[in-house]
């Protein structure tokens, strides 16, 4: 065994170190610093640190692995810390004031960000199924305190149960998978694993295929994919809102990082087998996200349905197959993520002191008396449900155009179908807003740092929905190589 | 000696045994049990391996699982303790605030 040089290796780490070494320096100064927002600051400019490690580490053409092939840094890891990132940052700008609203400004809410951003980070880069248990888990805990973080309402006390239950229940399905692929392959590393099957010609083995199926039940619940989905509607609404709109990208993101590397790396030569167990899982998630928001009153469990449908039209890209499809995946969940973080923000600007505004009916005649927040509202629903020129049509046209490529007419149809559907409840917000008079006056709760998480998500929204080339050409050099 | 079947059979029935503890039982604290018993039998099967493939990741990752769950323990328990202190129950038909 060659000696490895450490060195070298823990600079490809760098930013995860970085950000690691922020949550705890956060720890440090939440001892002294009596105002929280300036946590946030100082949180914020550690993930500038870290971008700036990405950007230096981005030069690398070839994918690196490090530390005996455990860590891999290549454009496609790099990619997903790149959502994580924008992720992160935006999360930040958007609860400086709601925390103090809902009277839970802890810093440690901002460490665990950091934690939570670094476990999926480790999880991107994961090139061995140890390195994913252990950044899954990283990520994984430290949202289960996110999810509670209100200890004082019980609802969010409830929401913290139901996600630690259920999170703890797929995280055993996960090892198990893992234990069941080690017993027949010999290792845990995921190129290893993809030399093994072919060479033991094991591919049309039936225990292989239960391991996939239980990795994968793991991967569906982290992403929630239907019927793996209960956790999430319950979940989305008892969180305070700010960690909603980071749980709904970052572990979901994750999720999809590490199903479509275990997918194409390991199970590569299995495309036929893991297939037939994803086109189901995408049927009956969009079906489900889709037909169950139509019947909701409250915003964010609106939202969280939306979100497990649009984790099946994700889901598209990895059934397609191609490293084609791939990136079209990855392309729809840098458009997601700012279109939901975008909603979000507009959420979290109706609650103030004493007053939820958690409910559709709140949103009444918002047009009114708040002209631009309605429009700004009235920009994300459209690109949520996929109207041109927004980002969401991009973003579910490469979706949908891959599958098709890849011969799953039938699954763009179903598709086109259901997202048709979800139009009727994404308008319905707009419809609110717009074409009903107001039944009392809503005062919105602005901040400057809000303000400019609007902007950049609106702008990003806008821009990438008319000028989608340069998300596109960006997304294709780092995942085709 | 014992063959390495017996292990998986061993390790395959414990894990049952949890994922049904985990859908049936209707106490939250059983229910907690029942996720420790899953993780522990998946750390049976992948020592069994270990040992039979004579490698050393298996065991490996059983270090890694006992520490996590130890942390996922004391994680678990505070979110309970919070939930105990605003809703005293621990049945899980009780936990029905959020719904829709």
């Amino acid at each position: 065994m060659k000696t490895a040089n450490y060195l070298v290796e823990i600079t490809m780490l760098m930013p995860e170190l970085t950000m690691m070494f922020m949550a705890l320096i956060l720890l440090l100064l939440d001892l002294v610093v009596k105002k929280k927002e300036v946590l946030a600051g100082v949180g914020i400019s550690g993930i500038l640190v870290a971008i700036y490690g990405t950007y230096k580490l981005f030069v690398f053409t070839e994918p690196q692995s490090a530390f005996a092939d455990m860590f891999v840094l290549d454009g496609y890891s790099n990619f997903f810390k790149l959502i994580f990132y924008f992720n992160i940052i935006l999360t930040m700008l958007i609860s400086l004031k709601y925390m103090s609203i809902e009277k839970a400004s802890f810093g440690e809410y901002y460490a665990l960000l950091l934690f939570s951003t670094t476990g999926m980070m480790i999880m991107a880069s994961a090139s061995d199924l140890i390195t994913l248990y252990l950044g899954l888990e990283l990520m994984a805990l430290s949202t289960y305190i996110l999810a509670g973080l209100l200890r004082k309402q019980p609802r969010s006390n409830e929401a913290a149960l139901k996600y630690f239950f259920l999170g703890a229940f797929s995280s055993a399905f996960l090892l198990y998978g893992i234990s069941l692929t080690y017993g027949l392959t010999g290792t845990t590393n995921l190129k290893g694993i993809a030399a093994a099957l072919q060479t033991l010609n094991i591919l049309e083995s039936p225990v292989v295929f239960l391991g996939l199926i239980f990795l994968i039940a793991a991967f569906a619940f982290k992403v929630a994919l239907a019927p793996f989905h209960m956790w999430a509607p319950d979940v989305y609404e008892g969180a305070p809102t700010s960690v909603t709109a980071f749980m709904s990208v970052g572990p979901k993101a994750a999720g999809f990082a590490v199903m479509g590397r275990v997918l194409f790396e390991a199970f590569g030569g299995m495309h036929l087998q893991w297939n037939s167990i994803l086109i189901p899982l995408a049927i009956i998630t969009m079906a489900v996200g889709s037909i169950s928001a139509l019947a909701q009153t409250n915003i964010k469990r609106m939202l969280a349905y939306s979100s497990i449908a649009h984790a099946g039209y994700m889901l598209l890209g990895v059934i397609a197959g191609t490293p084609g499809g791939l990136a079209s995946m990855v392309n729809y969940l840098m458009i997601y993520m700012f279109m939901n973080i975008g909603a979000f923000a507009i959420v979290i600007m109706l609650r103030r002191e004493g007053f939820q505004g958690e409910n559709l009916d709140d949103y009444t005649g918002l047009a009114k008396s708040h002209p631009l927040a309605s429009a700004l509202m009235l920009i994300f629903m459209f690109s949520l449900t996929g109207i041109p020129p927004t980002a969401g049509f991009i973003g579910k046209f490469y979706v949908f155009m891959e599958a098709i490529n890849a011969g799953y007419t039938y699954l763009a149809v179903i598709a086109v179908v259901f997202s048709v559907i979800s139009a009727f409840f994404y308008l319905r917000v707009v419809m609110n807003m717009y074409m009903k008079d107001p039944k009392e006056e809503v005062t919105l709760t602005t901040t400057s740092s809000l303000n400019l998480a609007l902007a950049i998500t609106t702008v990003m929204v806008i821009l990438i929905g008319v000028f989608p080339s340069f998300l596109l050409n960006l997304v294709r050099t780092s995942i085709l190589g | 000696m014992v063959p390495l079947s017996w292990y998986i059979i061993l390790s395959a029935l414990t894990f049952s045994i949890g994922v049904f503890g985990f859908l049936a039982r209707r106490n939250l604290i059983i229910v907690f049990l029942s996720i420790e018993l899953m993780l522990n039998s998946v750390n049976i099967s992948l020592i069994a391996f270990s040992h039979y493939l004579q490698s050393m990741r298996g065991q490996m990752l059983v270090f890694f699982i006992i520490t996590v769950a130890a942390a996922e323990a004391a994680i678990g328990l505070a979110i309970l303790i919070a939930f105990y202190k605003n809703n005293p129950t621990i049945k899980v038909d009780e936990i029905n605030l959020l719904k829709g």
